[in-house]
Order: structure tokens, then C-alpha cells, then sequence
């Protein structure tokens, strides 16, 4: 199990409903339901990603997450996550109000633009930075966005939402083992995942 | 749709079956129609593949479109030239697997495929009702289904799945007999017909009843309007295949000749082809039937019925776990149709799945080899039933 996935899963209750944003091969409700006995369903975009969801018995909604979530009741799941896409997002503050929208909480992972090997190689060589979690050139890159831990903490206090959790991961290899690291995570993680919470005093966004 | 029954590629069959019969409803424990007519006593012609397990939870029921039968799969005869029609998708190992379920099909009331419909013998008159067979609807086909589950002694279908009129009579059974339905798999349908749809079927009804051999339903012992009912397949043909199929199939290919015939001739490739297919369903097809099954299927109003208007409240008395799939060039029952009753399965928390799959071939394409169809089917069933059994019964 890849370890931005297995830390996602450590923020999860057992028997949670969890809805997964951009699911892919469902990988990550796969194992929350086979660990976590969680009820689950996906969005996705891609049909061979959805069709292989729904062959191992996952639930998935064929679409774009930016629509297909409107349609949920508020508060229908106890965690909506957001895995490794939000750079990939047109509106991330429509989106994350959404999420907290239909979920009573939400998980944000996305890879940090702020670690030092990114920041190294943009001063030593002049490029834009290519590293294992942002592995594309400036042209082919289906990333719209780049994000640094800190500039989501910013993000949050602006849009108003609550951090309720923050783990800063290296990864060892891609998809395998990694670590959290405690401190300068901005400068130290290659991915940060947050634990999102709505506002308080508690009110629903739509209230 | 019968002209894509192909032989499985692998030689993979459920082998050879048997049409049976059940009757219910004898006067004067005739069924209530939603018309308000009463008819009995009523026959189904259906058939059973596979074995039901002792907990009676394996049983699929799959019900057929506009022109289908009983005859899902496997032959009558080893000398058949050709299997039921689905047999590419219903058999051992196949996306419907026979060695794990128990699948049950019966030809739909007001058919003509063994089961009760205006060219059955009126008990009343001793001669075949014609047209004074009460107009029937979605929701009576599927009473009647009901009739025939309780007498198979199955509580709870593990899934009922349909294609276009078939996918119909499965939403109807989901909102109709929610606690006797674990699954739901609807492809290539819609809670209700469009207008488009409902003026294709109305062109195709009255290309029959202008037929002067019509004769207002009373043709029977007699010639029928097999000019009428020809036109009528023609132009539901048109409404399965799509603009590019039709490029691709046939583009502007003549037929058999290098130059135009200077006559009404088929000279197109594609006229030809609808001539024959025309022409082949005559011989297998009640004129009549045509006329209550797509009747039927322009009633059918999902959320009218049952949700006063609202889809979302006709969901609401559901059950079951849905499957939907839509085609992406289909523009009969489009995918528009299936968003709308997925849309309204998420807001009442249904557990739903919807997979919009690559096709070229039109409405049709439900009915043709699809592996990524086959896929879908065979996972989604597997986890209805290891959610059913509790998981003991896992795959």
C-alpha cells in the first residue's frame, strides 16, 4: 500500500462513509474497506479507471468531481477525500466547500511545491522543477496549480476552514514506504495530507 | 435486435434449455391492470439457467427489450442455427455466470413469444383477442413478473437487470418490490421516454394500423400487415444504430450494383439492409404486440407513477444497489437519461455506480460483444452477492 494512502487511511474511523474525489483504480477505498470496513464510493473520470473500480466491487460515479458532488446531501459522509488532485483543480475553494459540504470532514493530499529539492532546483538550473512527485515538464504537465504545506495553511484561514491535522511525508520511493517528518515540514515533505474541518463555530457553509 | 445473436467465440454455452410455461390469474382471480382492465388468466413463457443455492439468494432476473423473448441464452435444439439472444453475456464464466447464479428470464406480458398478449386465444371468445387485449404497462409486466418469482419460491432477486424497455422494468421492480430486489442494473435506459422517442414509436404504430391489412387488430387467420409492421422494424432500426455506425456500416455502398437502377430498387447498401431486417421480423413478430409493447413503453413515467413527479422521491422507496450504464452513442435513451436517475439515486443515498462506456454502434451496443460491459456486470454482481450472503458466500 502506498504510504500517502495508508496515512490517509489512519485519519479514518472503522465503519466510516467516505466519498474519494478522482478514486483512479479505487486503490485507496479498496483497502479502507478490506482495513477499515468503511462504506465507500468513488468519482472518476477516466472510463477504464471507473470500469476496473467497479470489477473489484467498488462503487464509482462516472464524471467530473466538481459536478458530480453537487448532488449529495449535506453531511451524507463522514469523510470526503481529495487525493493527489487538488493541483489539478479550477476551483479549489468551490471545491473544498463542497467537500465540507457533503462530508463532515475532508482530507486534502497534494505534493509540496515548497520542498527543498523543488526550491534547489529552481535556483541551481533555472528550469522548472521536475522531481518524482511533480513529474512533468512545463508542457505536458496536467498539474494547473502548484502548492507549498504553507500556502494551504494561508488557504485555509482565508476561505475559512479548519486544519484539523497535518502530516508531512517523505516517501522513500514513489508508491511505497515513507515516513512523517515533524519538523520544517514545508521545507522536508513531499506531500502534506490535512485532516479539513468546517468552520466554527459550527455551521453548515449553506446556513 | 435479433441479427446480432452471435455464437460464442469460445464455444462457451449453457447448452440446451427449455421454454416453460407458468399460468396464474384464473377468472375470477383475474390481475388488475393499471388501466383499470382485468385479464386473466395469464401465461408466461420463461426459462432458467444455473442452479438456486439453498438460500434462494443467487437468482438474477433479466428482463428483455421491445423484441425480445424468453430465450436469453443456450439453444432449443443442437441443430439451432442460433442461440438466445444475449448468449454472449449469459452463460458459464460469461459476465452473467451461470455456474454462479440462477437466471430466470420470461417473455414480457402483451408479447407474442409465448407469453399472454393480444394474439393469445380470448377465454371469452375462444378467438385471439386482437384488440380488445387491454392496453398494459411497465408496471403490469412486471406484476406479472412478480407472480412468476413468488411461484419460483425466490424472497429476494440478487439483481434484475434490463436493457432499454428491459432496464424499464428493472428501475419499476426496484421502486415496486423494494424489499424483494438486491440489485438493480439498468443499461441504456431512461425513468421515461423523451419525446423523440415516443414519436419514433408513434411513426412505427402507424405505419401498421395504415396497413389496410391491419384491419383494425382483426387480422388473425388471415394475411396480417407485414408491409406495416416491415416499416415499423425499419424505422426502429434507424433509432438503434448511430450517425457513425451507419457511415461506417454502410456509408453510400450500393447493393449488389455498379450504377443507380433508375427505379425504386434498393440500390443503397443500407436500404437493403433495412428491407431485410424488416422483412425477417415479420416472420417472428405480432404486429399487435408492437403496438402495447411500445405503448407501454411511451406510458412508462417513473417519477410520475411514483414519485409524484419527482424522481427523487420515487427512488426514495428503493432498496437496492444500482448499476447504470449508458452508451456514448446512443442517442435514443442518451446518457443525459441515465445522469438524471443517477443524479436522483445520489440524492436519496442510494448506493449507485454509473459507467458511461465508449460505443459506437448506438442504442444497439448494449446487445453487442463488450468486454468492458461483461467486466462491469461480473463485479458488481459479485459484490451484491458477497453484501447478501454476508460475505460467506465470496467468489
Amino acid at each position: 500500500m502506498r504510504f500517502d494512502l495508508e496515512t490517509i487511511a489512519s485519519f479514518i474511523e472503522p465503519g466510516a462513509t467516505v466519498l474519494d474525489l478522482g478514486c483512479g483504480d479505487g486503490d485507496l477505498l479498496y483497502f479502507l474497506k478490506k482495513e477499515k470496513k468503511i462504506e465507500g464510493i468513488g468519482i472518476e473520470k477516466d472510463e477504464a479507471k471507473v470500469a476496473r473500480c467497479i470489477e473489484r466491487g467498488i462503487p464509482v460515479i462516472h464524471g467530473d468531481i466538481n459536478k458530480e458532488i453537487l448532488d449529495y446531501p449535506a453531511n451524507a459522509f463522514d469523510y470526503v477525500i481529495l487525493s493527489r488532485t487538488l493541483q489539478q483543480v479550477y476551483d479549489p475553494a468551490g471545491l473544498i466547500h463542497s467537500m465540507l459540504r457533503v462530508g463532515k470532514k475532508g482530507i486534502v493530499s497534494f505534493p509540496n511545491f515548497g520542498h527543498w529539492r523543488v526550491r534547489w532546483q529552481l535556483l541551481y538550473t533555472g528550469h522548472t522543477p521536475v522531481t518524482r512527485q511533480l513529474p512533468y515538464e512545463w508542457h505536458d504537465t496536467p498539474n494547473i496549480r502548484v502548492i507549498t504545506l504553507k500556502d494551504f495553511r494561508k488557504f485555509s484561514r482565508d476561505t475559512g476552514f479548519r486544519i484539523l491535522k497535518i502530516s508531512g511525508l517523505v516517501m522513500e520511493k514513489e508508491n511505497a514506504g515513507g515516513r512523517v517528518v515533524r519538523f520544517f515540514p514545508n521545507l522536508r515533505a513531499a506531500y502534506g495530507i490535512f485532516l479539513i474541518g468546517k468552520k466554527l463555530p459550527y455551521e453548515s457553509p449553506d446556513s | 435486435m435479433s441479427e446480432y445473436i452471435e455464437h460464442d467465440k469460445n464455444g462457451v454455452s449453457v447448452g440446451v434449455v427449455e421454454k416453460k410455461f407458468f399460468t396464474f390469474a384464473k377468472p375470477p382471480d383475474e390481475i388488475c391492470l393499471e388501466s383499470g382492465a382485468k385479464l386473466g388468466p395469464v401465461t408466461l413463457a420463461y426459462e432458467t439457467y444455473g442452479t438456486l443455492n439453498e438460500d434462494k439468494n443467487n437468482a438474477i432476473l433479466i428482463c428483455h427489450a421491445l423484441s425480445g423473448d424468453s430465450h436469453v441464452a443456450g439453444y432449443y435444439a443442437p441443430s439451432d442455427p442460433k442461440p438466445g439472444w444475449w448468449d454472449i453475456m449469459v452463460g458459464p464464466g460469461k459476465g452473467i455466470d451461470t455456474d454462479r447464479y440462477f437466471v430466470v428470464c420470461s417473455n414480457i406480458l402483451g408479447s407474442c413469444k409465448g407469453s399472454t398478449g393480444p394474439c393469445s386465444i380470448n377465454p371469452k371468445t375462444n378467438r385471439p383477442y386482437g384488440l380488445d387485449f387491454p392496453v398494459i404497462t411497465i408496471g403490469d409486466m412486471v406484476k406479472a413478473q412478480k407472480r412468476l418469482i413468488d411461484h419460483l419460491g425466490i424472497k429476494k432477486i440478487l439483481s434484475i437487470i434490463g436493457g432499454s424497455i428491459g432496464g424499464m422494468q428493472a428501475l419499476e421492480w426496484s421502486v415496486r418490490y423494494p424489499e424483494a430486489v438486491a440489485s438493480t442494473v439498468a443499461l441504456a435506459t431512461a425513468t421515461r421516454h423523451s419525446a423523440l422517442a415516443i414519436a419514433f414509436n408513434e411513426v412505427a404504430r402507424q405505419a401498421i394500423m395504415a396497413d389496410p391489412s391491419w384491419k383494425g387488430g382483426n387480422y388473425y387467420g388471415g394475411p396480417g400487415p407485414d408491409t406495416g409492421l416491415t416499416v415499423a422494424r425499419m424505422i426502429g432500426h434507424i433509432t438503434y444504430l448511430s450517425e457513425e455506425a451507419m457511415r461506417e456500416k454502410f456509408g453510400r455502398r450500393l447493393q449488389g450494383r455498379e450504377k443507380f437502377s433508375f427505379r425504386f430498387d434498393a440500390d443503397f447498401q443500407v436500404e437493403s439492409y433495412l428491407r431485410h431486417q424488416g422483412s425477417k421480423f415479420v416472420e417472428r413478430f405480432d404486429a399487435n404486440s408492437f403496438l402495447y409493447v411500445t405503448k407501454a413503453a411511451d406510458y412508462y413515467d417513473l417519477p410520475g407513477q411514483h414519485g409524484s413527479g419527482s424522481l427523487v422521491h420515487a427512488f426514495a422507496k428503493a432498496r437496492a444497489k444500482f448499476l447504470v450504464v449508458s452508451f456514448t452513442s446512443d442517442w435514443l435513451y442518451p446518457t443525459r437519461h441515465s445522469r438524471t436517475m443517477v443524479q436522483a439515486l445520489k440524492k436519496c443515498g442510494r448506493d449507485v455506480s454509473f459507467c458511461e462506456i465508449e460505443a459506437k454502434w448506438g442504442h444497439d451496443a448494449f446487445l453487442l460483444p463488450n468486454d468492458r460491459l461483461a467486466g462491469l456486470l461480473r463485479g458488481f454482481l459479485a459484490r451484491v452477492f458477497f453484501d447478501e450472503s454476508n460475505g460467506k458466500n465470496a467468489f
